[in-house]
């Protein structure tokens, strides 16, 4: 097994690793050693082709199809570098107030995370795309939520030069999106900070890594890694987790630490969402423009459920679609007249809903549709339904239904026809990509994992910086947030590095 | 008996050559590659009762079904009382459309053109 020494590990590269090796690459002048461990590959620009299985597979964990343990939710995880970053669509909102509020995190204030927050906005690029870009997927979307009187918003995205490629969610084939694979990381990089990809930390025995380096497949996509395959033991005084809430908490339940720690995987949330679609009379641009320009969260608090513009790809859009044969058929022949809207779900922590590892010590996430999510999700989907409509819809699918086709005929008949009682597992295809908690910052272990700097209670020396240090679900598009935390603990690693590398 | 499913699952597969099956064949073999080992046990027991449970109320194995029948075994699978088999059949579908609609041949016919160009492939 060879052996490595460093200063500090980030374990991840996505939104909360790529920030932390940003801020703390500083460090770097002062003589500190800092190693970012990336679990898959960094693809070059020209790997980037926009086909789905092809890119699917060599940019999510499990080809993007990562199953609870029921089988009845399908989780998305970027891995790569710049984690999800290079796979989101670059929507980048800031946390409510009343969320950060109700989260109660001793010491943590809304007002911090909003200055945090807005040096990302500024760093990443983030703005608005002007109208002339934004095509009719979206427009419809505006047109029906307008006609409707709902309060339709557009997205800030955090794109430069988008060509409108409306592949985002396949990685940007034109480097447009600005996520850490563009911005942060890079930084890091130049000003010292070493990042290896093809790296899968396995556990943590104290303050060493168990690490393996794997060679790149044959046929596969991405540079090798920096380092030879093989096991790895890799020393370092500091450590930070951001491999994101699913891998966090399983390394840490891998892992043997000196502290007992009986928060750690509970408290997981994930937005499930379901992808809608309808068919319009007459072909609209809908794979052309960037994806997701507008949403619409009104009835976030009322109804716990957000809608966003979307547009998917032909395995993925299929998928979506209950049912099969002749009319599944026909909804996907009708492809360029497709217009869609995602509904998520604003779940709550749940006891129920948690990571856990099997003998394996894989990551095993247990998640039990909640009945206000089920009726989250049913109620979305009405609402969808309606706008679909209103923007001059032909016919809509809806999976939890008494039908799922419902034709312009029948649309005074949709609050008969969309009913939670027909939303069971495994008949409707429910996909998550806002996955959240599992290391919970809070006051102590009776209530958390870390404590509001995201250090882990009673282990002075390992960090986690992500998603799953939220407490319970953001409401929103997670990413600015994730990096607004994870400014914050790195604003405390460098502040305490005297002691903490000593 | 896999092809029979993608058959029903999407009728179109009919008119595939055998170029085009194998293509759809290595798709699913690829996306199945590193999954857990429970899990394609499960799915080897999952495509077996669909052969042989048909017999019990067609008196045939799913493979010697004609079309009808075949969907409707299936979509009472898809519509069952047990979790268990409507998200083994959720599985087993994703699959047939995973193999089916990842060819870049079946983007071609539904009239999918994404380009990384974007815009100024659609407007030149």
């Amino acid at each position: 097994m060879r052996e490595r020494e460093y200063d500090i590990a980030i374990i991840g590269s996505g939104a909360g690793g790529g920030t932390v090796a940003q801020e703390l690459a500083p460090l770097c002048r002062d003589g500190a050693s800092i190693v970012v461990l990336e679990k898959g590959p960094r693809l070059r620009d020209d790997e980037f082709n926009g086909r789905e299985l092809e890119m699917a597979e060599a940019l999510y964990e499990d080809g993007g199809g990562l199953l609870t343990a029921d089988g009845s939710l399908t989780l998305a995880m970027g891995c790569g570098y710049g984690g999800s970053t290079t796979v989101y669509t670059g929507t980048s909102i800031a946390a409510p107030q009343r969320v950060i509020e109700s989260w109660n995190v001793p010491g943590l204030g809304y007002e911090e995370v909003m200055r945090r927050t807005r040096k990302f906005i500024e760093q990443n690029d983030v703005h608005y795309l002007e109208e002339g870009r934004i095509n009719e997927n979206n427009r419809l979307f505006v047109d029906g939520c307008r006609r409707l009187g709902y309060d339709v918003e557009q997205f800030p995205i955090n794109v430069r030069g988008c060509r409108g490629s409306s592949l985002c969610n396949l990685g940007c084939p034109n480097g447009a999106k600005q996520g850490t694979n563009r911005v942060q990381l890079p930084r890091a990089e130049r000003e010292g900070v070493e990042v290896v990809t093809r790296c899968e930390v396995k556990r943590l025995e104290g303050r060493t890594l168990i690490a393996r380096v794997t060679s790149k497949p044959e046929g596969g996509k991405g540079e090798p890694s920096p380092w030879e395959a093989g096991e790895y033991r890799i020393r370092a005084k500091l450590i930070v987790v951001c491999a994101g809430a699913v891998n966090s908490p399983a390394l840490l339940l891998r892992s043997r630490l000196p502290a007992r720690l009986p928060r750690l995987g509970h408290g997981f949330t994930a937005h499930p969402a379901l992808i809608l679609v309808a068919e319009h009379e007459r072909a609209i641009s809908n794979f052309v423009g960037h994806p997701k320009s507008y949403y619409l969260d009104q009835f976030v608090e009322s109804e716990g459920f957000i809608l966003e513009t979307c547009m998917y790809f032909p395995f993925t859009t299929a998928k979506s679609l209950r049912g099969f044969g002749a009319p599944h058929s026909a909804f996907m022949r009708a492809f360029p007249r497709l217009q869609m809207i995602l509904v998520l779900a604003c779940d709550r922590a749940d006891p129920a809903n948690r990571v856990t590892v099997d003998r394996r010590g894989r990551p095993m996430v247990h998640y039990r549709f909640a009945p206000a999510v089920k009726k989250a999700l049913a109620r979305g989907t009405l609402a969808a339904a309606r706008i679909f409509f209103a923007a001059g819809a032909r016919r809509v699918h809806v999976p939890a239904a008494t039908q799922t086709t419902v034709e312009r005929d029948d649309a005074e008949r949709l609050e008969q026809i969309i009913d939670e009682r027909h939303f069971r597992p495994g008949g409707v295809s429910v996909s998550a990509a806002h996955l959240q908690g599992g290391c919970a910052m809070g006051l102590t272990t009776d209530d958390s994992v870390t404590d509001s700097y995201g250090r882990v209670h009673g282990v002075p020396w390992l960090f986690v910086a992500d998603a799953s240090l939220f407490p319970d679900a953001i409401e929103i598009n997670p990413y600015l947030t994730i990096m607004a935390l994870a400014d914050r603990v790195a604003q405390r690693i460098r502040q305490d590095a005297g002691t903490l590398l000593s | 008996m896999f092809r029979a499913v993608v058959r029903t699952v999407v009728p179109e597969a009919d008119a595939l050559d055998s170029a085009a099956w194998d293509e759809l064949e290595g798709l699913v073999s690829e996306s199945l590659r590193d999954r857990p080992p429970v899990l394609l046990r499960g799915l080897r027991l999952f495509l077996r009762l669909v052969q042989w449970a048909p017999l019990f109320r067609f008196g045939r194995p799913f493979t010697h079904l004609d079309r009808d029948r075949r969907t409707r075994f299936l979509a009472g699978l898809q519509n069952s009382r047990s979790d268990l088999i409507r998200v083994g059949f959720w599985g087993l579908r994703t699959l047939a459309l995973l193999g089916y609609y990842g060819r870049e041949q079946a983007a071609r016919v539904i009239g999918y053109h994404a380009n990384p160009r974007g815009w100024e492939a659609v407007e030149r």
